[in-house]
């Protein structure tokens, strides 16, 4: 009996140790202590972040030196403060507080101390590091940039957060991530991969040797130099066409689906936003939510596509046999919904799909597209069959571009207005202003540029992309490489294209043509309306403008959104316009129409519903 | 009884278990004191060399220890036991000052600890004196003096000072307990234990609730025709109750902060964490750094001479009483489970030894044998993995140590020779 209790006894201890030790080598354990463990020291090496080419091989993007000074809390030894303070160009406070935040982060790891100091400031210091245990100086690389237009899609790196710290593994304290843009989103091509050593230590923290002789390190893997689609001479010049505007530019290689231009209004030079100066400016920027200059317009901004989208309309219209480019429509200087009359500028008569396009009647339109959904037993039949042929255009959701933002816009569908009206409480006339671009539907200029680029296919587009080449080897990623066709068959395409290309010849862009080039294009004004003051308040149209040239070889198709730039043929079409010539011939022989566009500005516009005053819109400035 | 029959009738699993405990020790020994510039496992330098050379002087005392009459032992067993004593009381006039305990006599190539003999004489003493025809173990008087037997070497060792070792004598209460004296003793040694620990952890009030609550589930539970002893539970009550209020006194104004973070740290009464990492940094540390080091070693461990935290010598005392981090880091979950596994197996069968003998002095030795090392491994491998509080005693077999090795070899080997003699009368 004495015996059993004895040896229960035992095993009971037994089982006891064998649990706590389960708990702590099977629960408690995790595979990557290693970078946990005070008797290892991890030293990084960074390779250099690759460098940013233009498609014609222009540097964009380089790399200069700056250096950080790190500190290791628990290897601080009691110093001088004062003298370390003066020769760090930081106030007692500042030192003390910084201390302390990298205690808490972690009194093993390094934190930064001062980011970024010049080279200048990084002489004097350099000899005198020594004296400061705790302290030293890693040489880190920032950008140097050849161009100060792009900053919208190059985007920027700045030091890790404590998001991205806790979310990917890779990181430590003070390196540097691509924040936006291509930085972003081709982030691990261009920074590369750090060399990793291991050092052993022992607990008084010298150092021993290195750990397993060396076997877990790694060298770096340098970074990888991209070559982006932009062509840096256009995108420089829509960026001073922008001057005092506000709105997106978005050009697109209609062959390839190549972004030759995103360009948005207002912008910023991107080495605002390297160094030291990066978080103040930065802040100005971001913190300037009237003219919002880090707000992307190229692929954020979606205004209703208006006139450009009759385009699309029409093509529909064709595709189910609906009409034909011979059908017509009369025009009584505009259309009934109902009985309230819709108003149309284009000067009344019967109108054929050609005259329809390029006087941009919104009769025509609005006879078609009752037409199309007169064609089906129910309105819903119709907006499947509408709402397919306009998402195969890349409309109502992301693009699919590599950037990392974005916005999906708009193709309203059959659950959006029973949504709205209510299931089922809808006809046609509820949603004729889709006709003319101006209902439900939004669209990014980026989109409206793909739709375009579409259209100049004759069916079909590439995704739209900015990554030209990795390393010097083409992209060969099939989200890029492969056609995507819309649901329009190519036939259906030469009415409405000559439609567009009448705009130019005897249409609402007459006088913007370009001599020696065949230009398909359409204008558009989109009615603009703001809350002032909780009031609903009609400002000045939004200028739109989708185009593509030359006609029969497209080389280049875009869109322009001007905020408040009145009617589609003046800020948006002169700025297409000019594009259209500087990428196609090199230079512009229309010099009074280009320094008109670089001269106005529409601040004026901008401010008016700031002024707290009566303002007049849809002036007629010049 | 001749040699050639002693082989024969040694407890072979027994000295393989003890070989095999030695072997695995002493690698660890060795790879937590490494060093690259001397890697000759025979370098008397350093100490996995040293080490080497008390486990030869081991082996070498093994065949004398068994050449030896097992009555020898019986017969000379005061006189051991008084010559252990001499050698502790020398230690006041002659003894070595090392790291602040007075426990050594320096012999020039070493230093010798008479408590770890002392371990062994005062178990052969005591299994002498209760296997006396004349003792009785249910008389107060005979109580007492085996319990003399234990406390004088204890009382010598403490002032040392060396609470750890003089602990190790009190294990020796279990062989009274084998031999008779009265189980609810240790029912109450137990239960006021726990008193104090739950008074700690929850305070006296919650003790006293407690304790109502299952005084009245017993009253529940108890046969109609089970007559209850109401006074004695009123009595046992009321000094619950006194003890848990002096524990309350002792732990605030008799303790010192030192022992009370102690106990913070071992019962995890510290909720502040900031408190916590002060305590984790000065009295924590080497717990700390223990659960660590062993954590760390996962399932498989690092491998043999892949501890970096041994390597970087993160947890002090590692090549004495905390070896066994050594093996929770380079052989992980499975070196820790077989260390304790093959601990289990020797003191089980030490049971089933001892109980097999016909002598009462073999079995009362025997399960002296049994108190000390489970004593050892107990407390020493529980504050190890941070269950115990910090007491300083090593881990028999494995930890650096001369005069622990021998004294161990011979605690556990005089045993064997009774062992061997089970079946010859006694002359
Ligand atoms: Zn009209």
């Amino acid at each position: 009996m004495k015996k059993l209790v004895l040896s229960s006894l035992i095993i009971l201890i037994g089982l006891t140790f064998i649990g706590r030790l389960s708990y702590l080598q099977l629960f408690r354990f995790s595979p990557d202590q290693i970078f946990d463990d005070p008797a290892i020291k991890v030293v990084y090496d960074y390779p250099e972040r690759g460098y940013i080419y233009d498609r014609d091989g222009e540097l964009l993007v380089a790399n200069q030196p700056a250096y950080d000074v790190m500190v290791i809390p628990r290897e601080v030894e009691p110093l001088d403060t004062l003298e370390f303070c003066s020769l760090l160009g930081i106030d007692r406070e500042r030192f003390v507080s910084q201390l302390k935040k990298a205690r808490v982060y972690s009194p093993r790891l390094p934190s930064v101390m001062v980011p970024q100091l010049s080279k200048e400031d990084y002489a004097g210091l350099q000899e005198k590091m020594r004296k400061y245990k705790g302290f030293y100086i890693e040489k880190r690389s920032l950008r140097d940039y050849k161009t100060n237009a792009a900053a919208n899609v190059l985007g920027y790196i700045s030091e890790v957060n404590e998001w991205d710290l806790k979310n990917n593994p890779y990181y430590e304290q003070g390196e540097l991530t691509g924040r936006t843009g291509i930085e972003k989103q081709y982030e691990e091509v261009l920074r590369g991969r750090k060399g990793v050593k291991m050092i052993q230590k022992d607990r008084f923290n010298r150092e021993i040797g290195p750990y397993k002789d060396g076997a877990l390190d790694t060298m770096p893997q340098p970074g990888t130099e991209i070559r982006i689609t932009l062509d840096k001479t256009l995108q420089e010049y829509g960026e001073r066409l922008m001057n005092g505007k506000r709105g997106g530019i978005v050009a697109i290689e209609p062959e390839t689906g190549e972004i030759l231009a995103l360009i948005s209004g207002p912008t910023y030079d991107p080495a605002l936003l390297v160094g030291r100066e990066r978080s103040r400016n930065y802040s100005t920027l971001h913190y300037d939510t009237i003219s919002k200059p880090t707000w992307d317009r190229a692929i954020l901004a979606q205004p209703s596509p208006g006139s450009p989208f009759k385009t699309l309309n029409a093509l529909v219209a064709l595709q189910e046999g609906v009409i034909t480019p011979e059908t017509s429509f009369r025009c009584y200087h505009g259309f009934y919904v109902g009985n309230k009359l819709r108003g149309c500028h284009c000067g009344g008569g019967l109108r054929t799909m050609n005259s329809g396009i390029y006087k941009s009647c919104n009769a025509y339109f609005a006879g078609t597209f009752r037409k199309f959904y007169d064609s089906y037993e129910t309105t819903d039949a119709a907006m499947d069959v509408w709402e397919k042929h306009m998402k195969s255009f890349g409309l109502g959701d992301f693009l699919g571009y590599d950037l990392p933002t974005g916005a999906k816009g708009r193709v309203p569908d059959k659950e959006y207005y029973d949504r709205v009206y209510g299931d089922g409480r809808w006809s046609s006339t509820y949603i004729i202003s889709n006709a003319i671009g101006q209902g439900e539907v939004a669209a990014t200029p980026i989109q409206l540029a793909n739709m375009t680029a579409a259209i100049a296919n004759r069916g079909w587009f590439y995704t739209p992309h900015l990554i030209k080449q990795i390393g010097g080897d083409d992209i060969s990623d099939p989200k890029f490489t492969q056609k995507h066709y819309t649901t329009i068959d190519p036939q259906h395409f030469d009415p409405v294209i000559r439609g567009m290309a009448d705009v130019y010849e005897k249409g609402t862009a007459k006088w913007l043509s370009i001599p020696g080039v065949k230009i398909a294009g359409k204008t558009g004004t989109v009615e603009n309306y703001t809350k002032i003051d909780g009031v609903r308040t009609q400002l000045t149209d939004h200028s739109l403008f989708v185009a593509f040239a030359p006609v029969d070889n497209p080389k280049i198709a875009l869109a322009v959104y001007i905020e408040h730039g009145y009617y589609g043929a003046r800020y948006a079409g002169h700025i297409a316009s000019l594009l259209i010539e500087k990428y196609l011939k090199g230079e512009i022989t229309r010099t009074d129409l280009e320094k008109r566009m670089l001269e106005k500005t529409l601040e004026k516009e901008y401010a008016k519903p700031y002024s707290g005053e009566e303002f007049e819109i849809n002036e007629y400035v010049w | 009884m001749s040699g050639s029959s002693v082989l024969r009738r040694v407890d072979w699993l027994t000295v393989f278990l003890f070989l095999t405990l030695i072997a695995i020790g002493w690698v660890n020994i060795y790879s937590s004191t490494f060093n690259e510039e001397h890697s000759s496992i025979f370098d008397v330098t350093q100490r996995y060399g040293k080490q080497l050379v008390f486990i030869l002087l081991s082996f070498g005392l093994i065949p004398l220890i068994m050449a030896l009459e097992a009555n020898f032992y019986e017969r000379f067993s005061s006189v051991f036991y008084v010559g252990a004593l001499a050698l502790l009381l020398g230690l006041f006039l002659f003894g070595k000052n090392i790291a602040g305990a007075t426990s050594w006599y320096d012999l020039g190539f070493f230093n010798f600890q008479p408590s770890e003999l002392a371990k062994a004489t005062t178990a052969l003493a005591l299994a002498k004196y209760l296997s006396d025809i004349q003792t009785d173990i249910k008389r107060r008087k005979d109580q007492l003096y085996a319990l003399l037997i234990i406390l004088i070497p204890a009382l010598l060792i403490i002032p040392q000072p060396d609470p750890g070792s003089a602990l190790v004598f009190f294990s020796l209460v279990f062989v009274l307990f084998r031999e008779g004296l009265p189980l609810w003793y240790l029912g109450l040694a137990v239960a006021a234990i726990l008193v104090f620990i739950c008074t700690l952890m929850f305070g006296t009030v919650w003790v006293g609730i407690g304790l109502a609550l299952m005084i009245i589930l017993f009253f529940m539970v108890k046969k109609p025709t089970y007559k209850m002893p109401v006074l004695p539970l009123v009595a046992i009550y009321a000094g619950a109750i006194i003890l848990s209020l002096s524990v309350n006194f002792v732990f605030e104004n008799v303790f010192e902060q030192r022992h009370r973070d102690r106990f913070s740290l071992w019962l995890r009464l510290e909720k502040d964490p900031e408190k916590l990492e002060q305590i984790r940094k000065t009295i924590g540390y080497n717990t700390y750094q223990s659960e660590k080091a062993i954590e760390s070693g996962g399932f498989f461990g690092k491998g043999f001479l892949e501890g970096t935290r041994t390597k970087g010598d993160f947890v002090p005392e590692q090549d004495t009483d905390y070896i066994f981090t050594t093996v929770g880091e380079e052989w992980g979950f499975v070196g820790t489970a077989t260390v304790v596994i093959l601990f289990t197996i020797l003191l089980l069968r030490l049971v089933h030894l001892s109980e097999r003998q016909k002598n009462p002095f073999s079995r009362m030795y025997g399960y002296g044998v049994i108190s000390i090392l489970l004593i050892h491994y107990f407390i020493n491998i529980g504050m190890v993995i941070g269950v115990l509080p910090t007491i300083g005693i090593p881990l028999p077999f494995f930890s650096y140590g001369g005069s622990g090795l021998i004294g161990f070899t011979i605690l556990l080997f005089i045993f064997l020779r009774l062992d061997a003699n089970r079946l010859k009368e006694w002359s």
